[in-house]
């Protein structure tokens, strides 16, 4: 080989970069069926069926759009900035794309083990935001801009409380590296958010309004500012901003499973169960069971469908299920491979669940109007992260020093979380200081006309 | 108003902007106006520090085409007014013709149209709901309310062919007969409807944020809302019991108990308990009238041919949006001389300003969505 590399010199950067491709090949699929669950959920919520015509059940619905985005007229505003206007998408994606690196799918499946993988993350996701406000600033476009600008104001704000809530889960792992904090849980037996609700609760909400996701979707309010930061964009480069966003939510996710619920970790790890003298755990035959369980259903519904083709194509997905649980099962037989490719699984149906519950929200909820996110941002969240992280270091000092059970010292310190966000509730119900002006102060002017 | 006079350079573009202050037009194409309203928003930072509501884009001169009809013909033109309430604008005319004419219908097709108009006002409440909630960003309620307005609509199809723009009633009564079933159809509506408006409660009512969103929103005081000649749902929740059901009954209403919801604030959340309270007492309307429906002819002897003598008249029915009028001046010939209409949705409009000025942009389409305007009706 030139410049005297051997292939001892490359081999670490193998699997590395095959782990890469695989993320930003998969990412885009995975993105298109995170938003084809996300209409399902809404539908069954809203009493109705959703995309039902792409595909059986819609199944081929992400590919579609997909197309159909890539092949629509690029629009360029004839006043914007192009070369901003032109960046300022690639900018918020490749960011999006740029957290995968330390996010662990697996004990094996990460790009880098950073130590300060957790940093790292926060880092390039923070990024991601130069990409919103330089593209509602190129867009020359008023509802643009005030979109760029909430969604500047509400990152920034956001992020405080966010990583304050994270600081408290440092705390119990005592490592900033993404694996090592899986790893600190499956030490301890215990998911950090049994041990740290308030920090989980908090990230979660915070989570939330860090990917502009309802109902704290104010920058791309659609009632109120069209699209927002998005409104002067259209075909591919719309798409990019739209994968930008869910994967963000794929990233916030996979850090809250990293942090509080055990990342890859097999929920309750510690049981170890055998029947029938089988030789494998009993919880570790579920995914095999659950893929095999949603092959048989597809093929039922399958069975229903009226059409040939799509009887085929509903076919295909079973097949799809099929063979993901026999190599979940083939996996159990080989002890190296078995934790690579359950954790993967594990991680992902964490991340599904925690995606679940932002669905959740934007159905449910109404919107929250600007003043009303600072608020709740900088008079709740914020101050009860502190608390909650001052709670939680004396009660690990407690556990360290004087040698208090885990438990008692984390319910102690949680009561007193809870108290302190009772009152902080209670006083955000009293009247805050006014931030609309009286009606004196304002300009008078005739009614209906602006002069 | 004209709306071409304001793309030429006029107040906006003379105006002297403060360091801060960014002019917004929302609208006439903007997913939350309702329709082609076009909101011109004087903004400082997010707060309005102005507001123009620039309408027309929906103009079709309704009321000079009444000159060239004759009254039967006109009648299914006032249906395109406020789409949503269509029934309501139907019973206005015919009664209004009536009036005129010095008929009235027979009981039989009094109660009839008293059922199909308090329907009809659940209808057109229900869609309030569902795009206020929307515009405020509950996505969900706007499918359930969706889902029992489709009853509604079906009832309609079944009595008279045609679920939007229904043209139900004629002038002297009824054109049809109700279909069999009509009683039960509109009974079981009526019954399921009592836990379903109770679900969209849970949804909203007492939601944090639906609170936040909507008190102290929009307020409107009493005062103001006379001086803008402001009624209907508007008016009531701004603590002023005015209701012409009750003030100057028409159809059959002075034969039901019913009461007047009325708010204390005048804010958005009362408009929105306002109107939650109207559909619930729009049902018990319902289910009286359906109890006794009298038996007998559906139409008044009025002939064929209609020659109202020579004058005018006033008449004005509570539609769902508000007081909804028609001045009708006749020549003594076929065709009406001048109609004129008095929509709710234009009137309560001028509230606009009064509401939403010194509010935020969020609040602005909470506000467009509280006083419930049919772009149809404001421009005619």
């Amino acid at each position: 080989m030139p410049f005297g590399i051997t292939f001892d010199d490359i081999r670490p950067f193998i699997a590395p970069v095959i782990y890469a491709l695989v993320i930003v090949a998969v990412l885009p699929l995975m993105a298109g069926y995170i938003v084809l669950l996300e209409r399902k959920v809404m539908a069954h919520m809203q009493a109705r069926m959703g995309p039902m015509r792409v595909g059986p059940h819609g199944l081929l619905q992400p590919i579609a759009d997909a197309v159909k985005l890539l092949l629509k007229e690029d629009i360029t505003p004839k006043n914007a900035d192009a070369l901003m206007f032109w960046l300022a998408p690639l900018l918020s994606v490749t960011m999006a794309l740029l957290a995968y690196a330390a996010l662990p799918f697996g004990p094996a499946f990460q790009i880098a083990d950073l130590d300060v993988g957790l940093l790292f993350i926060l880092a390039i996701s923070s990024l991601g935001i130069y990409g919103i406000v330089l593209g509602g600033w190129a867009s020359n476009s008023h509802y643009s801009l005030l979109g760029a600008l909430r969604s500047a104001a509400q990152l920034v704000s956001y992020e405080t409380a966010a990583g304050l809530a994270l600081v408290s889960g440092l705390l119990l792992g005592g490592t900033l590296s993404m694996k090592g904090l899986v790893e600190a849980q499956d030490q301890q037996g215990v998911w950090f958010i049994f041990i740290a609700p308030f920090s989980f609760f908090i990230y979660l909400i915070a989570s939330i309004a860090e990917t502009n996701r309802a109902p704290f979707d104010l920058p791309e309010a659609e009632s109120e500012l069209v699209a927002g930061y998005m409104t002067e964009y259209s075909g591919f480069r719309w798409s990019l901003y739209f994968l930008a966003e869910y994967a963000n939510m794929i990233v916030v996710s996979g850090i809250a499973v990293t942090l509080y619920l055990g990342g890859w970790m097999r929920p309750l790890s510690a049981v170890h169960m055998h029947i029938f003298g089988l030789p494998y755990e009993l919880l570790d035959l579920l995914p095999a069971l659950i893929f095999f369980g949603l092959a048989a259903w597809c093929s039922k519904l399958a069975l229903r469908q009226g059409e040939q083709i799509q009887k085929l194509v509903m076919f295909l997905f079973v097949g799809m299920f099929l063979v993901l649980g026999a190599v979940m099962a083939w996996s159990l037989t080989s002890p190296s491979l078995m934790p690579g490719i359950h954790g993967a699984f594990w991680f992902i149906v964490k991340v599904l669940v925690y995606l679940y519950g932002f669905l959740w929200f934007r159905f449910t909820f109404p919107r929250y109007r600007f003043d009303q996110l600072m608020k709740l941002g900088w008079q709740f969240l914020i101050p009860l992260a502190l608390v909650n992280l001052v709670m939680i270091g004396i009660a690990i000092v407690l556990v360290q020093q004087s040698g208090w059970p885990l438990a008692i010292a984390m319910i102690a310190a949680n009561v007193v979380t809870l108290i302190v966000a009772f009152w902080l509730v209670r006083q955000g119900d009293k009247p805050m200081i006014a931030v609309l002006p009286a009606e004196d102060e304002l300009p008078d002017v005739g009614p209906g006309e602006i002069r | 108003m004209d709306p071409t006079r304001h793309n030429s350079t006029t107040e906006i573009e003379t105006t002297v902007l403060g360091a801060d202050e960014i002019i917004l037009n929302m609208g006439p194409q903007h997913p939350s106006t309702h329709g082609v309203l076009r909101v011109k928003l004087k903004l400082d930072g997010e707060r309005v520090a102005a507001s123009e509501c620039i309408i027309g884009y929906l103009h079709r001169g309704v009321e000079k085409i009444a000159e060239h009809r004759s009254y039967q013909q006109f009648a299914p033109y006032v249906d395109r007014m406020d789409y949503v309430a269509a029934v309501s604008n139907g019973l206005g005319y015919c009664e209004a013709v009536e009036k005129l004419l010095g008929a009235e219908a027979p009981p039989r097709a009094r109660v009839v149209r008293t059922i199909l108009t308090e329907l009809q006002r659940i209808a057109s409440h229900l869609v309030w709901l569902g795009t206020h909630a929307l515009d405020i960003g509950a996505l969900t309620p706007l499918f359930y309310c969706f889902r029992e307005r489709e009853e509604i609509l079906k009832i309609f199809e079944k009595y008279c062919g045609a679920r939007l723009t229904t043209h139900a009633f004629r002038i002297g009564g009824l054109q049809y007969e109700t279909y069999d079933g009509f009683e039960e159809e509109a009974k079981r509506f009526c019954d399921d409807f009592a836990h379903r408006i109770d679900e969209y409660e849970t949804l909203l009512t007492e939601n944090r944020i639906w609170l936040g969103r909507t008190k102290g929103v929009g307020i409107l005081s009493a005062e103001d809302a006379i001086a803008l000649a402001v009624s209907g749902p508007v008016l009531r929740a701004s603590g002023v019991k005015w209701d012409i059901r009750k003030a100057a009954p028409y159809a059959a209403y002075a034969q039901y108990k019913f009461e007047i919801p009325v708010g204390k604030t005048g804010d958005t959340y009362d408009r929105y308990i306002v109107r939650m309270e109207e559909m619930r007492q729009s049902r018990l309307i319902c289910l009286q009238a359906i109890e006794n429906i009298p038996t007998g002819a559906i139409m008044a002897r009025i002939g064929k041919v209609l020659k109202p003598p020579p004058g005018e008249v006033y008449h004005a029915i509570e539609a769902p949006k508000g007081e909804l009028g028609y001045y009708i001046v006749s020549d003594g010939t076929t065709q009406p001389y001048r109609v004129r209409v008095r929509p709710p949705s234009f009137i309560n409009l001028q509230a606009f300003d009064k509401m939403a000025r010194g509010s935020l942009v969020a609040d602005v389409v909470a506000i467009i969505g509280t006083i419930d305007i049919v772009l149809g009706e404001v421009d005619r």
